[in-house]
């Protein structure tokens, strides 16, 4: 369960899990979080649910809210943000996501449930109405399984953020650099998942760059691509770093340097 | 059903279209609850992804896939061979055919959900795109995607029915904070949940050279449209090597749900000046 760390110039105050569709923070006894002090408005802020995600909104406060040193009007929380309001620090801590430091702000990828408009228009989303205590138990089943698999399978994140895999085994990135022709010299960083080679109409062939290093597949043309003199076949090709490859009659040397 | 002149008097829809179809069970789920078909004679493709009750989302989505693609199927066959009862029962445009089988569907899923304990609470995502006269309808419910490669670019033709998009759409959270959310799975639009669903279909025009991609989340959250234009631009002649590329980049990413791919090439112009067909023109305008 996701809740807020209160604390004062950097000690510890309070806890509070976050229950409620709604928490507010201000100088006013009434607020939910009560921070005593001139710097805060009445109604300064609030912590809003919203099916599995908390935001921060600012109430128009006189003195801002800020979210992680930038001020905010609205924002998404996510594990260890830290919210400030004058002196006082809220930290954000979504105990789901910080069971595996992998996991933390990662997507969640629970089973795909159904919410009434209806739900959306009061402001309290209820999943699926008809799920019965055994729909419940299978999906957080599922959910500490993904957890525990998170640490064996590569991190999601990075694909769905920047449409790239994490680095790959090595820690290191692909590149290909002309050997011959009028573009000798040049090079390609292969940071895509996936780059297109070649010519057109002619040969075309694919490195994809997959967690388990660089591979190059045969996509067009009569010729398939040679890697060190050696035909690569039209299936995927695993490649090492130095090859050298042929396509089209241009020759690259493939290899993995740093960033 | 059909006759000797049937065939003659209609276009068979596989010259035109080029369809490949892939479904993966992906990296962590122990079962695949999506559901996919295709039928280029009517030029019908279809997918399905189930939801909720005890393992019973494979069968909400087996019961769309397979009703909807029966219904649609007689009911195009029959309007084609010109049949006089046929043809007076199915004046309906194909826009009404696709509806009223849609209803079915929830129907059956719906009353099967009522009076098996185990399928309670079941239901399913569904995309659906329907190729006739250099049209496309494309219909939806929930958070199953369609999009189109034209020009190189790739275009998503569907609007998820999912908290996140409604979140969007509201101006709470940017596209790009949307990615970081907790609430991707949820759907807000579901088939087989309630006894009436709607629909959410348009229809667009197709040019010959288009690629149109049908898949379930499982690939949608995992990879990023880029990487999913680069594969379909990379080779749009192999299709099966693009569909494979797609299943295979979502399980590098972590392979968290089925992953279903339908990907169509328009390979000819499909114009079919039928007067059955300029009936629902007329119903659509």
């Amino acid at each position: 369960m996701a809740k807020l760390i209160l604390s004062l110039d950097g000690a510890f105050l309070s806890e509070y899990p976050l229950i409620e569709e709604r928490t507010s923070i201000g100088r006013r006894p009434t607020n939910d979080i009560h921070l005593d002090n001139l710097a805060i408005s009445g109604n300064h802020a609030a912590i809003v649910k919203a099916g599995n995600d908390f935001y921060v909104e600012d109430l128009n406060s006189t003195n801002g809210t800020l979210v992680n040193s930038a001020a905010t009007k609205k924002h998404l929380l996510q594990h260890d943000d830290v919210i400030e309001f004058g002196k006082f620090q809220l930290k954000y801590v979504d105990e789901a996501a910080s069971n595996d430091d992998e996991a933390a702000g990662l997507p969640a990828f629970e089973k795909t449930m159904m919410i009434r408009p209806s739900a959306l228009q009061s402001n309290t989303p209820q999943p699926l109405v008809k799920s019965t205590s055994s729909d419940m138990q299978e999906t957080e089943h599922s959910f500490s399984g993904q957890q525990v698999s998170d640490q064996s399978v590569p991190s999601p994140a990075d694909a769905a953020t920047t449409a790239t895999p994490s680095v790959s085994a090595a820690g290191k990135v692909g590149r290909v650099q002309v050997l011959n022709g009028s573009n000798s010299g040049r090079e390609l960083v292969l940071n895509k998942a996936l780059t297109t080679l070649g010519k057109a109409g002619i040969q075309v062939a694919v490195i994809t760059k997959r967690p388990n290093g660089y591979f190059i597949t045969h996509v067009e043309g009569q010729i398939l691509p040679i890697v060190n003199g050696v035909s690569a076949g039209a299936q995927a090709y695993a490649l090492n770093d130095h090859d050298v490859i042929e396509l089209a009659g241009v020759k690259m040397e493939f290899y993995l340097a740093n960033h | 059903m059909k006759n000797d002149e049937s065939q003659m008097a209609n276009m068979n829809l596989s010259d035109a279209l080029d369809i490949v179809r892939l479904t993966d069970i992906g990296l962590l789920r122990d079962h695949n609850e999506d559901a996919i078909a295709s039928d280029d004679d009517i030029g019908l493709v279809i997918l399905a992804d189930g939801m909720g009750g005890y393992k019973a989302g494979e069968v909400a989505s087996e019961i769309a896939v397979l009703s909807i693609t029966a219904e649609l199927k007689e009911a195009i066959s029959d309007s084609q061979s010109g049949h006089a009862a046929a043809a007076l029962d199915t004046l309906r445009s194909e826009a009404q055919l696709i509806v009223d089988a849609v209803t079915n569907a929830n129907s059956a899923i719906y009353n099967v959900s009522q009076n098996y304990p185990h399928c309670a609470g079941m239901g399913t995502t569904l995309v659906l795109g329907l190729f006739a006269n250099n049209k496309l309808l494309a219909g939806h419910i929930g958070d199953s995607r369609m999009y189109r490669l034209r020009n190189q670019f790739l275009v998503q033709i569907t609007e998820d029915h999912s908290l996140l998009q409604e979140q969007i759409k509201a101006g709470l959270i940017t596209p790009e904070q949307a990615k970081f959310s907790a609430n991707k799975n949820l759907v807000t639009r579901a088939l087989g949940i309630d006894p009436d669903v709607e629909l959410e279909l348009n229809e667009f025009d197709v040019e010959v050279g288009d690629v149109y991609l049908l898949c379930s989340d499982g690939l949608t959250d995992l990879v990023g449209d880029e990487d999913i234009q680069s594969t379909l631009n990379a080779n749009s002649s192999n299709l099966l090597w693009a569909a494979e590329t797609l299943v295979q980049m979502a399980n590098d990413n972590g392979g968290m749900d089925n992953i279903s791919v339908i990907l169509v090439k328009i390979k000819n112009s499909f114009d079919c000046k039928c007067s059955w067909y300029d009936n629902f023109v007329g119903w659509l305008k």
